[in-house]
């Protein structure tokens, strides 16, 4: 997957909290860096994840920190490994419930 | 430092560095402050070469770095030099150049044979492209071929396009999508002020006290460009953000106060509030008097629904008490029983807007555009800002957002529609002839008539007057409104149809030769933006197999059909000397472009640039070279602004007891116009995997439909049936339906109504009436 970086803003005067919940979201499978600014309510967080999965349950988890008021994606890095998926259609208009007038 | 690690650490400087352009003088913890410099100079055993780019989807047209290694475009960032976006992105920009990558890359030339597109080299591909297109003109005349465009096409793709239909061939057939969701404003700009495009830019946000979007989902559709509202607002909490739609959205949610009001009534809420500004003597007196003059046109003028419709409007100039009489039918109360607007919330707008202590910016995008009177609605909110002066100065500002990345760098500028040139209209012999001297061609070879607009042009082709059409980057079997008509019409045995495009798509899928193309940064262009914005970018990756630029392609059959002399440039200079040729036409002080050295140097530049300064705000002579005196609306032969009295007319379908719901439809943040793009980005896929229909819970509830559920939508144009949404994203009221389009399994514009705005040609994908069942 790739790495994904982001700008974090805390709930007022909660920085400290936000800090050390983002930094425990990091484990065995997932890193998780934080910087937080040292004169702005502000963090920088980095995540790598190596599966989709990993991906999605990193995104659930980080929307639910309470001392989190707002994240912004700011950079997406691959490694190659961005291959895109091909056409998603079921192409047949019957499939899709398509009708004449 | 592995590799992992180094990318990590690119990551984070990107971070850092759209912190510092949000924040200047921010500071991490062991790093220092977050330079500009540290952000483009990745650490060495990355191996990460950025390079500068305005991003491949909206018309917001933010700067981005993709990072590039071993051949592959590997990272995104955002652009902190860029005055657009300063660093930051939207979830579509950070995953572009996945778009890049999808499995099914369109990756060498396709012709039909048998029934089936069968793999050809390219060269054959073109050879038969040009013998087709010659031999149709040939056999019915150069009116029977066509090319459909879009405001994706790089200027030098628009200019090619315009130069081989315009100037080689001799036919105005040459249309863009645009045409679907940028005429009105165009039509709009040319009625209010005789030259297309603003006259502020996005710098005005740093100056508004309030925003008004009309009809406009900012936070879905133009995202980075609402989050400097929202950062102008956090700075600032006086600042206000009004959100004024048919539809509950993210943007309602962010907004300070959301107001709702009935489809199409629009047009009475702006007379409503220019009402009330003159009831209570609001109006900028020396303003108006010295900068304005008053007019009004036809009334009751059609919606296009049949073949060949024809409309010239009338405009009589009338006094301003003339104008004060035919808007005493929009008192607040009277417009309230209309619109559903309370009077109070009227009054409130028309405060607002006249309040001399606050600078007021209006933002709006399809909502007006897409509209049976998207000319007028354009005008009304002219009205509005030129009655209080609130105009051409920072942060007041009247503000048409683009949908495409180049809509106005190309299609409006290059003019890739059946009415212009690259500058002037076909009808005006001047220039006919500035065109027929820089490209060298004979006058007479410049057709002085326009021919068909989009939906004219493909009822033409339904009809046999037009025989063959080169689509180029655009899926209009996705986004044409009645679409089984069209499609019928591209399907038929004697129409011979090319697309050229990066992906199989719906339309690919009824052509007779698919061109493989090279899509954004696999080739070297320009694209402008809403603000006038032009930015350029380079080649940056080899196309894969034997695909190639859209310009390239023209080039190569325009060879073919015989005007070499006209297109006599080579692969490696054709895009400086075309720039170079292009920039003729705009030469001067109300449009002069930056050179092509200067565009590879900047994060874009604004038009007019003159003497090594961009124009920021139009039509005030503080800023702007080509006025003279304080304001000059130079664009009028009175060199004052026009406003227009236009009334409220209903739609020309409306909800009634067999179809008693109003659909309408459009995006979502995740998606990209049709899907072709977006929906090859797994994130981006999986976030929205399909359509659906948006209702209001206790319509849902009335119709025993739950979340999920199978919804049978049914319009007289044809049925759908697809999967409920309740409460998700959005909300519309009682009696609406919302349906996103990019689901090629799901064509919404089968349901949809080809009425057009007369003035513009643009179609109303908005409002049509609909019957809703559980399915």
């Amino acid at each position: 997957m790739p790495i994904k970086s982001y700008l974090a803003y805390p709930v007022r005067g909660q920085r400290d909290a936000l800090t050390a919940a983002l930094r425990r979201l990091g484990g065995c499978d997932v890193s998780c860096e934080v910087l937080p600014a040292e004169n702005r309510d502000l963090l920088v967080v980095v995540t790598d994840t190596p599966d989709e999965a990993t991906e999605a349950a990193l995104q659930e988890a980080l929307v639910r920190v309470p001392a989190l008021e707002g994240l912004a994606l700011v950079a997406v890095v691959g490694e190659g490994e961005v291959e895109a998926a091909g056409r998603f259609t079921a192409g047949v208009p019957e499939e899709t419930g398509h009708e004449s007038a | 430092m592995n590799r992992r690690e180094a990318l990590r650490a690119l990551a984070a400087t990107a971070a850092m560095s759209a912190a510092e352009a949000t924040f200047p003088g921010v500071l991490f913890r062991g790093g220092g402050g977050a330079s500009t410099a540290g952000a483009q100079t990745p650490p060495a055993e990355a191996g990460v070469v950025w390079r500068k780019t305005p991003c491949r989807f909206c018309g917001v047209g933010c700067g981005l770095l993709v990072g590039i290694s071993n051949g592959r475009a590997v990272a995104v960032k955002g652009d902190p030099t860029s005055p657009v976006n300063l660093g930051l992105g939207c979830v579509k920009g950070y995953h572009s150049v996945m778009a890049l990558y999808g499995k099914d890359r369109l990756t060498q030339a396709l012709v039909r044979k048998d029934g089936k597109l069968t793999p050809v080299p390219m060269k054959e591909a073109l050879d038969l492209v040009a013998a087709k297109m010659a031999e149709t003109i040939k056999a019915h005349g150069k009116d029977a071929v066509a090319m459909y465009g879009s405001g994706q096409w790089t200027i030098p793709d628009g200019y090619v396009a315009s130069k081989l239909m315009k100037g080689a061939i001799g036919t105005n057939n040459l249309e863009a999508n645009a045409r679907l969701c940028m005429a009105s404003a165009v039509t709009g700009f040319m009625t209010s002020f005789g030259l297309d495009e603003p006259m502020g830019c996005y710098e005005d946000i740093d100056h508004a006290d309030v925003f008004v979007l009309w009809g406009n989902n900012m936070a879905e559709m133009h995202p980075v460009l609402f989050s400097r509202l929202l950062e102008r607002r956090l700075k600032n909490p006086e600042v206000k953000i009004i959100d004024l739609a048919t539809r509950w959205t993210r943007t309602s949610m962010a907004a300070d106060r959301s107001i709702l009001f009935k489809p199409q009534t629009d047009l009475a809420i702006a007379n409503a509030i220019c009402h009330e500004i003159l009831r209570n003597d609001w109006v900028n007196a020396a303003f108006v008097r010295n900068h304005v003059s008053f007019h009004e046109g036809k009334t009751n003028i059609g919606y296009g629904l049949e073949d060949k419709f024809a409309f010239k409007d009338e405009p009589k100039t009338i006094t301003l008490e003339r104008y004060r009489e035919l808007l005493a039918e929009y008192a607040v109360e009277k417009v309230e029983a209309l619109s559903g607007v309370p009077a109070r919330e009227l009054r409130y707008l028309a405060s607002l807007y006249a309040d001399p202590k606050k600078k007021v910016m209006s933002f709006w995008c399809m909502g007006f555009n897409q509209h049976t009177r998207g000319t007028w609605i354009n005008n009304l909110i002219y009205n509005i800002h030129l009655l209080v002066g609130k105009i051409a100065t920072p942060g007041n500002s009247p503000f048409s957002l683009t949908g495409q990345p180049s809509a106005c760098g190309t299609v409006r500028e290059v003019g890739t529609l059946t009415h212009r040139l690259p500058h002037g209209d076909v009808t005006d012999e001047k220039a006919r002839k500035q065109a027929a001297e820089i490209w060298q061609v004979p006058l007479e070879r410049i057709a002085p008539k326009p021919t068909y607009h989009t939906v004219e042009m493909f009822r033409a082709l339904d009809r046999g007057d037009i025989r063959f059409m080169w689509i180029q980057v655009t899926n209009p079997m996705v986004t044409m409104p009645k679409l089984r008509r069209y499609r019928d019409a591209l399907k038929k045995d004697d129409r011979f149809i090319v697309v050229s495009d990066v992906y199989p798509t719906p339309t690919t899928d009824v052509a007779d030769v698919v061109l493989p193309a090279a899509m954004w940064i696999e080739r070297e262009g320009m694209w402008g933006n809403s603000e006038r914005r032009t930015q350029h970018f380079d080649k940056m990756l080899t196309p894969p197999g034997e695909a190639m630029s859209d310009a390239w392609q023209m080039i190569e059959v325009a060879r073919r059909m015989g005007f070499e002399k006209l297109f006599p440039w080579t692969e490696a200079n054709h895009i400086p000397e075309i720039w170079r040729e292009y920039s003729r036409f705009q030469a001067g002080p109300e449009h002069e472009m930056a050179s092509y050295d200067e565009l590879r140097r900047r994060p874009g530049v604004l038009w007019p640039f003159v003497n090594g300064k961009e124009t920021k705000w139009r039509y005030n002579g503080q800023y702007d070279p080509a006025a003279k005196g304080p304001f000059d609306f130079y664009g009028k032969p009175d060199r004052r602004a026009w406003i227009w009295f236009r009334p409220y007319e209903a739609p020309p379908e409306m909800p009634d007891a067999q179809y008693p719901f109003w659909l309408n439809t459009g995006r979502v943040v995740e998606h990209w116009h049709s899907g072709s793009l977006t929906r090859r980005v797994p994130v981006l896929h999986n976030a929205v995997p399909a359509a659906y229909v948006e209702l209001h819970p206790a319509d849902a509830r009335k119709l025993g439909i739950a979340n999920g559920q199978r919804v049978r939508l049914t319009t007289r144009r044809g049925g759908l049936v697809l999967p409920a949404q309740i409460d998700g994203r959005a909300r519309p009221p009682e009696g609406q339906v919302f349906v996103p389009f990019f689901d090629e399994g799901y064509l919404i514009n089968e349901l949809t109504l080809d009425a057009f705005c007369p003035i513009s040609g643009q179609p109303d994908y908005k409002k049509c009436a609909v019957k809703v069942e559980r399915a």
